[in-house]
């Protein structure tokens, strides 16, 4: 199928820190938000339940940007060592953002610091809500920084070349690249979901577990409406995604929708399977569908792969990838907008066991639904790392033991992953939140047994 | 001024605040390891958490700065670096990895280990050896282009004394700024047994870090001769570096002064890192890369140099935030806050 050379091992390298540095990464950029929410409730309602919310996710969160931290700093050291030549074309156009990434991580670094140790020592407590502020914005921007290199080697521009010789850089030119808008909004939206998802999740099995408190109760709302709201966002930034796929970098869709031959009034192929001769079957097809995703006209033109040679053609497989993606995007916003309707109408019970369970299953598939999002984004570019400019092949290391590297970082990412585990469960098993909510706030727990 | 040097300055004032914050850090680690060994944890290990906890993503990001802005400001080094650096380089991501993240789990998670504190010491020593490889390379003679691409020679690397005197230098360094800096904070924590035990520490690792100077002096004479002869015309930083490392270890044995002593420590680095950046310019990696062959387009530059300005202004007033925060404020540092 493939042979292991460099450029493959390279390959299997960077997905590999990549795919676990995202799930830190979408925690990072996701979970502030939802804390400063939580806290500011906490705040607004004078509602001890919100601020001990917004404590217990900070101390599990911190963990996790630990992680998020040093896995980042790896990918940033890999990019260079394991794309020499993708990189030193990258430093001279693009490198401005991957510099300002760094101050905006900084910026929020600093204040999570403080945020996370001063608790207790402001005698308004909306003060130390303020300190979330920089940190919310700084992960966000740190997320956009990021987001416009990836859109770059989507759509390359901002330079020329000659002879050669790369002329003419205009590093903002290639910053706000025709992909930026659609994939910042996309990766910040999903980045808020799947933190909204995960937490939700947690919640939703404590109360399965018979945690069936008021905090609970909230916590689980604040989160099942969080999802419900970036889920709907998350598919307009998706909608428009492919709108702008359609438009600037047409492969992409087609490969991705099995679009072959360019045609009006395209249909839209859900899953499936590609027989011998390249034929699709047992597929859903809607008739027309793709047309409309694309263009906005159910008769609009849509190019297939056909317009394309085919050794530029990326692995059709990566179908799968982008409709399971789509699917669980789906599956999010229902699943939340059941809850919501449920919660409303008051003879039903939104704490039913089954109802429970599918936000449950919600945490994980969303960060799945991540991971396939970006093997469909990185694998549905090949052959290119920049795309029309340099091929992955050319972009990367000849230097030997990359097979080795590979081995190590299976074995560090096997100690870190373990390492979260069993730290994030033996945090929070030893202490419950019923007996911190007592422990922190006791003239408000006697408070509400009065009641 | 050029952009080629404004870049280098900036990337050389970078790397020299990783060398101190993450010094600190690093001898921290090991100090604290060995205070836990020889059981006398108690009287250090608390204050060197309190220093530590809220600052040791900042050092992190120091690094990441630098070799960031080494990508933007000269994409060819990054390119030779990147090719020749594949393992020396993954270890470091390893090793800071292990380190940053059992911190986390240890100070953030579940009760004290003696794992975790072992791997925090033990990076610590060795994060510094395998990150001064990149130095040590930048002198040439380790480096092999070849048709196929540009190569490391592993075996001139390992059998090289002056290799080996660089990575004895990098780690008694780490030692001996972690203490000095330890002696002021103990010293404003008003603790006397951590005081008299990082004392300690820091007058015993001054000697070594003196010799290994010396060291490295002779094994570059032996190694690259030219950069040498520049590091002579330069003899005044050094001399001064030497002076500044006399007046720290005066003002520490003394005992009164102990912020002082820090800052001339600071000098004594300060004076030493930028008289050897200086002497070995105009080569970025000797012989492939000179400064001026290897920098960044003009607009590019300038695009960076404006973002760098810009992301003071907002670093700045967010790092004095912090620092009156945690490390001046008299209250925090005697754990009453």
């Amino acid at each position: 199928m493939f042979e292991l050379d460099n450029v493959m091992l390279s390959r299997l390298l960077t997905s590999l820190t990549l795919g676990f540095h995202i799930i830190f990464a979408t925690i990072g950029v996701g979970v502030p938000l939802l804390i400063s929410i939580a806290e500011f409730m906490g705040i607004k309602k004078k509602d001890p339940n919100y601020t001990l919310l917004a404590r217990r996710w900070t101390r599990g969160f911190i963990i996790l940007v630990a992680v998020g931290v040093v896995t980042g700093t790896a990918i940033g050291l890999q990019l260079s060592l394991l794309w020499p030549s993708f990189m030193q074309v990258a430093g001279n156009v693009i490198s401005l953002p991957l510099f300002l990434e760094t101050f905006a991580f900084f910026f929020e670094a600093i204040f999570l610091g403080a945020y996370l140790y001063t608790w207790d020592r402001f005698k308004k407590p909306i003060y130390h809500w303020f300190l979330s502020i920089p940190v919310v914005i700084g992960a966000g921007m740190s997320a956009f920084f990021i987001t416009t290199v990836n859109s770059f080697m989507n759509t390359p521009q901002g330079f020329e070349v000659k002879d050669g010789a790369l002329v003419n850089v205009q590093p903002l030119v290639a910053m706000f690249n025709p992909a930026t808008p659609t994939k910042v909004f996309h990766v910040l939206s999903t980045a808020y979901l799947t933190s909204a998802a995960i937490l939700a999740a947690i919640t939703a099995f404590y109360i399965i577990r018979k945690r069936n408190t008021e905090y609970h109760k909230k916590a689980l709302k604040l989160t099942v409406g969080s999802i419900f709201i970036f889920a709907l966002l998350t598919a307009v930034a998706g909608d428009l995604s492919a709108k702008f796929l359609a438009h600037e970098q047409p492969e992409k869709l087609a490969v991705a929708e099995w679009h072959f031959e360019t045609e009006e009034g395209a249909d839209l192929i859900l899953f499936g399977r590609l027989n011998e001769e390249n034929e699709v079957e047992n597929a859903l097809r809607l008739p027309k569908a793709l047309s409309f995703l694309a263009t906005g006209d159910f008769n609009g033109e849509v190019v297939g792969l056909d317009q394309f040679p085919e050794d530029e053609i990326a692995p059709l497989w990566v179908h799968y990838m982008f409709d399971l993606m789509v699917l669980i995007g789906f599956y999010s916003l229902g699943v939340s907008l059941l809850y919501l309707i449920v919660a409303k109408v008051k003879k039903w019970n939104e704490n039913n066991k089954w109802l429970l369970w599918l936000i449950v299953f919600n945490g994980p598939l969303a960060m799945l639904a991540i991971e396939f999002g970006w093997i469909y984004a990185e694998v549905g570019r090949q052959p290119w790392i920049l795309r029309g400019y340099m091929t992955v092949a050319e972009g990367a290391t000849t230097s030997p033991n990359v097979g080795w590297m590979l081995l190590l970082f299976i074995l560090l990412y096997t100690v870190l992953g373990i390492g979260v585990v069993t730290v994030l469960r033996k945090l929070f098993k030893k202490n419950p939140a019923e007996s911190e909510l007592e422990r922190h706030y006791p003239e408000f727990t006697t408070k509400g047994e009065e009641r | 001024m050029t952009y080629e040097l404004i870049g280098i300055t900036v990337l050389w004032v970078f790397l020299y605040g990783y060398l101190i914050v993450a010094s600190i850090d690093f001898g921290a680690g090991f100090f604290a390891y060995y205070a836990k060994v020889t059981k006398r944890d108690h009287l250090i290990n608390r204050l060197i958490s309190r220093y530590l906890s809220p600052v040791w993503e900042v050092t992190n990001v120091f690094f990441v700065f630098f070799f960031v802005g080494l990508v933007g400001f000269f994409p060819d080094a990054a390119y030779y670096y990147g090719q020749t650096l594949l393992v020396p380089g993954s270890i470091a991501i390893v090793l800071i990895a292990i380190r940053g993240s059992f911190y986390a789990f240890e100070n953030y998670g579940s009760k004290q280990s003696n794992v975790y504190l072992f791997l925090y010491g033990a990076t610590g020593l060795l994060i510094p050896a395998s990150l001064s490889t990149a130095l040590t390379i930048s002198e040439g003679g380790f480096i092999k282009e070849t048709a196929e691409g540009v190569h490391l020679l592993t075996g001139e690397l390992l059998t090289s004394p002056y290799s080996w005197s660089v990575v004895f230098l990098a780690i008694v360094s780490v030692l001996y700024i972690s203490a000095a800096f330890l002696s002021f904070y103990a010293h404003r924590a008003d603790d006397q047994g951590a005081l008299n035990l990082v004392k300690k520490y820091a007058l015993f690792w001054s000697s070594p870090t003196i010799i290994a100077s010396l060291t490295t002096f002779i094994a570059m004479s032996q190694h690259n001769e030219d950069h040498f002869n520049r590091m002579m015309e330069l003899w005044w930083v050094f001399g001064l570096s030497v002076g500044f490392f006399m007046l720290a270890i005066f003002l520490i044995y003394q005992g009164k002064y102990y912020g002082w002593a820090f800052i001339a420590v600071m000098f004594q680095f300060f004076t030493a890192f930028f008289g050897y950046g200086a002497s070995h310019l105009p080569y970025l990696l000797y012989p492939y890369i000179t400064l001026s062959e290897g920098v960044v387009n003009d607009a590019m530059g300038l695009a960076l140099v404006i973002a760098f300005i810009a992301g003071l202004f907002l670093l700045i007033p967010s790092l004095i935030l912090l620092m009156r925060m945690f490390l001046f404020d008299a209250d925090y540092v005697k754990g009453k806050k």
